[in-house]
């Protein structure tokens, strides 16, 4: 193989990134396996790697995870620029502007959990809202408002324990990233950092 | 990773029960105020195409309306209406029963009357015969 002339240093926060980022699609694309009643209504588990990155490494580091992870997924599962495909850029970009706000919420208060559920409606709120102006131009949509918010309470608790229960068990003082998810698979060595 | 309900529990914070049970609220309200659409708020009469009788379906009571063959019965009682009687030859209105959604209607033909329920979201947005 020709040495490539471009030489890229990835620093450790690249590949945490790219990790964590990989981590997260693999649950997507494992996820879109599961059969569901209603199209929109998904468990959402890659969100359970953005509340940790969220919880260990800040804001900056869980948007660069779950955008990246958005255009990968939907490469992956041929859903790039496809209606889907903004249905959950749109989710992902408005539950990434909440849990911004939302981790400033009191600690002793308020955990994973709470992040998850807000997060979680934020990402129904603006799917439902992109619908409503571009795909389905009509209030019906509006008609499975409660579904969809149900699912956002289930889903997003059921996310948010799962997240705060890895997020224990990896004792956040300890600085090694490396066990996240059971499924999580280190990134290809070699691998450029996405920039 | 054990399914220990207790352990699972300790993760739970305050803050994240109350906006658990908040949720929950509002996906109740979200089926009480989207999912309420097919109720009837009232009950309009008509009579060779005039309106006789515009009546809220707040508590019972009987119609009596007139036509050409005779005299009509609407009966209306709490969210349900029917056409109790009629002197139609073939009684379609009158076995069609209670009406329940809003939008349904019973016609007597013959005798030119009918009975339509009124609602904020009807189920039908216009009927054809």
């Amino acid at each position: 193989m020709t040495p490539s002339t471009i030489e890229l240093r990835p620093t450790a926060e690249d590949r945490r990134i790219a990790r964590h980022a990989a981590a997260a699609i693999v649950l997507t694309v494992a996820e879109a396996a599961i059969p569901l009643p209603l199209p929109g209504v998904k468990p959402g588990l890659a969100n359970i790697v953005t509340l940790i990155v969220l919880a260990r490494w800040g804001w900056r580091e869980a948007v660069w995870v779950s955008l990246l992870r958005v255009l990968a997924g939907s490469l992956l599962l041929g859903q790039f620029l496809a209606p889907g495909f903004f249905l959950s850029l749109s989710g992902a970009l408005a539950s990434l502007l909440v849990l911004g706000l939302a981790m400033h919420l009191p600690r002793r208060w308020f955990g994973p959990v709470s992040h998850s559920i807000l997060a979680a409606f934020a990402h129904i709120g603006a799917q439902l809202v992109v619908a409503r102006l571009w795909l389905v131009p009509h209030d019906g949509v509006f008609y499975l408002l409660p579904v969809f918010a149900l699912a956002a309470v289930v889903f997003g608790l059921v996310n948010g324990l799962v997240a705060a229960r890895l997020l224990a068990e990896l004792s956040p003082e300890r600085g090694d990233p490396r066990p996240l998810a059971p499924a999580a698979p280190s990134a290809p060595a070699g691998d450029s950092p996405e920039r | 990773m054990s399914l220990d309900a207790a352990r699972w529990r300790a993760l739970l914070r305050p803050g994240d029960v109350l906006l658990v049970v908040a949720g929950l609220a509002l996906c109740a309200y979200a089926v009480v105020a989207l999912w309420r659409g097919g109720a009837p708020d009232g009950a309009v009469v008509r009579a060779g195409g005039r309106v006789v009788a515009e009546v809220d379906l707040s508590r019972e009571r009987l119609i009596e309306v007139s036509g050409p063959l005779g005299v009509t019965v609407i009966e209306i009682r709490p969210g349900r209406a029917r056409v109790a009687s009629d002197p139609g030859p073939r009684q379609y209105c009158v076995r069609q029963g209670w009406l329940t959604q809003a939008g349904a209607v019973a016609i007597c033909a013959p005798n030119e009357v009918s009975l339509s329920l009124t609602g904020r979201a009807a189920d039908y947005d216009s009927l054809n015969y």
